[in-house]
């Protein structure tokens, strides 16, 4: 299968840094040990085995284990239809690493995004700022131990903040590692 | 043509001269060409649209022109999220628009957050600007907007104009008798 | 008799170059120029920085995020069922498409997405492809009424309140329709609801024509958008534009065709694409892409297996009581299933932990989502890759060169929706 080989011939490449391919649901996922070295294996992946399209770069907040980033890449094979993902985990002390704006432009507002959502730096990107929320603000929302309901800020051009009326409600999510059902507080005992 | 009740005006019986005071006058002007301002935000603005459009026809209320520039619209219907970042431009705009203006909260949305309770999303638009007429749905019907277009249609047709006006040329010191 | 003579009509970039040519003995400051949240032509709360040199646009540098509203992290405090209703404001010119597409993402997670019942998945190809027409469309009205052609716009209105009528009677909504649930849909077609679709066909492809002969080879229309921010194939895959961006820029690449999903492979349509890039394309291939959804909703509602009014009792719903709720008969006489209704509704649907990835083909592009999930029934992290939000990346690129007029023209061809973009 296309990808599989792809999977393998990056393993080759780059020996020990690429983990043994993992398939789950007919996709396959490769870990990368070192997150500095991604820019080089996605130029590898995108000249070489034919992965010129980017399809989206997420990130994952691992909160309460160490590496506490997960950032993961989609790629696409448009000829072969086929698509490969390249996870890489980032520590919270660096928070930081290369950007792929050399590889491939869509990866400008993505990694925007991320850093805008999670607060992980991209080295080499030319305009690292907040694209859906307001220059200024002082949190980063998508990670696990910021509520849902907000913080309040004071940012003077922009209108006050508040916190959204749900405080202790139903839908507040506890930061946490565990999995789901153990962070819905309806399925726990009340305190 | 005899019609079965006489409803409003007709001009058989009472001829072509009407005699009536003048803020009945000038609120009947003002309440049958309230132009919208759409602040279309979000997917009530497609419902809005559709308000616009030949179904619904919001025209034949009066409010043809959706006029997209503050100081030449009346109503603001805020149709939409308000999200933080947009919610000071909201304000600027309903600032820009000339007295009098009123404000349609269409939609969950606008009038409390909706379903959207998170840190992004102002509750209510009514926490910065004021609002005559919340209607609710996700999106509402394009029937219960036009319903609180003539909910704000009757609050206008009461309004004492005239004494208003002497108000503010008593307060700005004009020589109005 | 007058004589014959050549006419040199030089394309919009020689035209623009001369334009730049004369411009650059004149002393001059640039002015930036804010083209603000609020504005009639762009689409929704997008904001748009421009600096001009004159009429020349020197560089374009668009600011969104006006309507985010946090669905990310919504997603991760809510049970997948409870999503859905999420899921139709992100397009909300589809939302029937986005709710076929996040479903199927969930059941790709559950390992489902291919084991549907196949009146299911009848069902939902037709719901995607009237989202299609739908938002097709309206794109098409608005890119018009920007432009000037407000004719169009109460047109192709009048067909969009046909598509409310039958989304009205298959849902129960007009508009945000969340109509498809984990392993099946809501209910199934009603009765009727056939016969209503297939006069609607008629009448769309009958508005489609009108609209085509007042655009298509329309002097004024043609001038405006042809040779207009053409996008080269290379740009179109480096910045990840997907749909009938990319498909006008020349690469034949849909979703349906190439990675097929529900039944589009027993489905016969084309793909059209286009050949230069310009605005003029990405509109032709959106008005193709609509009589293309009109013959899919015709082969479906003749393929669907149980006909239309479903006389043959073919199930619409996966066949398992831990993914789907149960009929209520059951639930309220038999142990297991109301153990089954009691799981779902409080927990969840139970999903297994791993990581998916799924794309489908929305009007606008691909819509993906990225779902990490640790077991139980709310994920661990879901990311929405918008069509819309990488579609705009492409501005920056774009914009300089062209005037002022120009840049309603090009937002209009890109066709995005901010709901989608900001999420």
């Amino acid at each position: 299968m296309f990808t599989l080989d792809s999977a393998h011939q990056l393993k080759a490449k780059f020996g020990d840094l690429i983990s043994e391919p993992a398939e789950f649901r007919g996709e396959i996922t490769v870990k990368l040990a070192d997150a500095e070295q991604i820019a080089e294996v996605c130029g590898f992946a995108k000249m070489k085995l034919g992965f010129e399209y980017l399809v989206d770069i997420s990130s994952v907040d691992n909160y309460g284990e160490d590496p506490r980033w997960t950032v993961v890449y989609d790629l696409r094979n448009l000829t072969n239809n086929a698509e490969l993902r390249i996870k890489t985990d980032v520590s919270e002390e660096k928070s930081e690493l290369p950007s792929v704006l050399g590889v491939w432009a869509t990866s400008n507002w993505h990694e925007r995004e991320i850093y805008d959502m999670m607060g992980i730096r991209f080295r080499g990107h030319p305009d690292l700022r907040r694209i859906l929320m307001w220059e200024g603000y002082p949190y980063f929302p998508l990670r696990k131990d910021f509520p849902l309901a907000g913080k309040p800020t004071n940012v003077p051009e922009v209108a006050f903040t508040e916190i959204s009326p749900m405080e202790g409600g139903p839908f507040v999510t506890l930061p946490s590692s565990g999995d789901a059902v153990s962070r819905e507080p309806r399925v726990r005992n009340p305190e | 043509m005899q019609t079965q009740s006489e409803i409003g005006y007709n001009s058989k019986i009472e001829g072509d001269v009407v005699i009536t005071r003048i803020d009945a006058a000038l609120a009947w002007f003002q309440k049958n060409s309230v132009w919208p301002m759409p602040m279309g935000l979000a997917c009530c603005g497609i419902e809005l649209m559709a308000v616009g459009a030949s179904r619904f026809d919001i025209s034949r209320f009066g409010s043809e022109v959706m006029r997209f520039s503050p100081r030449q619209s009346d109503c603001m219907i805020v149709a939409g999220t308000v999200t933080y970042k947009m919610a000071g431009f909201v304000k600027r705009i309903y600032d820009q628009m000339l007295a009098p203006k009123w404000v349609i909260a269409m939609g969950a949305c606008a009038s409390t957050g909706g379903m959207y309770r998170s840190y992004a999303v102002l509750q209510g638009v009514d926490h910065i600007i004021p609002v005559d007429v919340y209607v609710s749905g996700c999106p509402p019907r394009p029937e219960a907007v036009l319903d609180a277009l003539i909910k704000i249609q009757n609050q206008i047709g009461k309004e004492p104009i005239l004494s208003k006006l002497n108000l503010v040329a008593k307060l700005t010191g004009s020589s109005k008798s | 008799m007058a004589a014959v003579q050549d006419i040199e009509i030089p394309d919009s970039a020689a035209r623009n170059a001369l334009a730049v040519d004369e411009l650059q003995d004149m002393q001059g400051e640039k002015m930036v120029l804010n083209m603000g949240p609020s504005h009639p032509a762009t689409h929704g709360v997008l904001r748009i920085v421009l600096e001009l040199d004159g009429e020349l646009i020197t560089k374009a540098e668009p600011d969104v995020g006006y309507l985010h509203r946090g669905d990310e992290k919504i997603a991760e405090s809510m049970t997948y069922t409870q999503f859905i209703p999420y899921t139709d404001r992100l397009d909300y010119l589809a939302p029937l498409a986005n709710n076929v597409a996040y479903t199927l993402a969930v059941e790709k997670l559950l390992g489902i997405h291919d084991k549907l019942p196949p009146r299911c998945q009848y069902i939902r190809v037709m719901c995607a492809e009237l989202a299609r027409i739908s938002a097709h469309l309206l794109g098409l009205g608005a890119f018009a009424m920007d432009m000037g052609a407000v004719t169009v716009f109460l047109l192709i209105f009048t067909e969009r309140e046909k598509v409310y009528n039958l989304a009205e009677s298959l849902t129960g909504a007009r508009f945000t329709t969340s109509y498809t649930r984990i392993g099946g849909v809501m209910r199934d077609l009603p009765p009727g609801w056939a016969d209503q679709c297939r006069k609607f066909l008629e009448e769309v492809v009958i508005t489609i024509n009108e609209v085509e002969t007042l655009l298509t080879r329309n002097r004024i229309w043609v001038d405006r958008i042809r040779d207009l921010a053409v996008i080269s194939k290379a740009d179109a895959i480096s910045y990840g534009l997907s749909g009938p961006n990319l498909r006008g820029s020349g690469i034949e690449y849909d979703l349906r065709r190439n990675q097929p999903y529900l039944c589009y492979k027993d489905l016969d349509f084309d793909i059209p694409t286009g050949s230069t890039g310009d605005c003029y394309d990405r509109y032709l291939v959106r008005m193709e892409e609509m009589r293309q959804s009109v013959r899919i909703i015709h082969q479906c509602l003749e393929k669907i297996p149980g006909g239309a009014d479903n006389l043959s009792n073919e199930p619409v719903n996966v066949d398992d009581g831990k993914i789907i709720l149960p009929p209520k008969e059951k639930v309220m006489t038999r142990m297991e299933e109301l153990i089954h209704q009691f799981m779902l509704v409080t927990e969840g649907v139970n999903c297994p932990p791993g990581e998916i990835y799924f794309g489908h083909e929305n009007p606008k592009g691909e819509l993906g989502f990225y779902i990490n999930s640790k077991g139980g029934g709310t994920p661990y992290r879901m990311k929405i890759r918008a069509p819309s939000f990488v579609n705009l990346s492409i501005i920056p690129k774009i914009f300089p060169g062209c005037m002022l007029s120009d840049t309603v023209a090009i937002l209009g061809s890109l066709d995005f929706v901010m709901g989608e973009c900001d999420r």
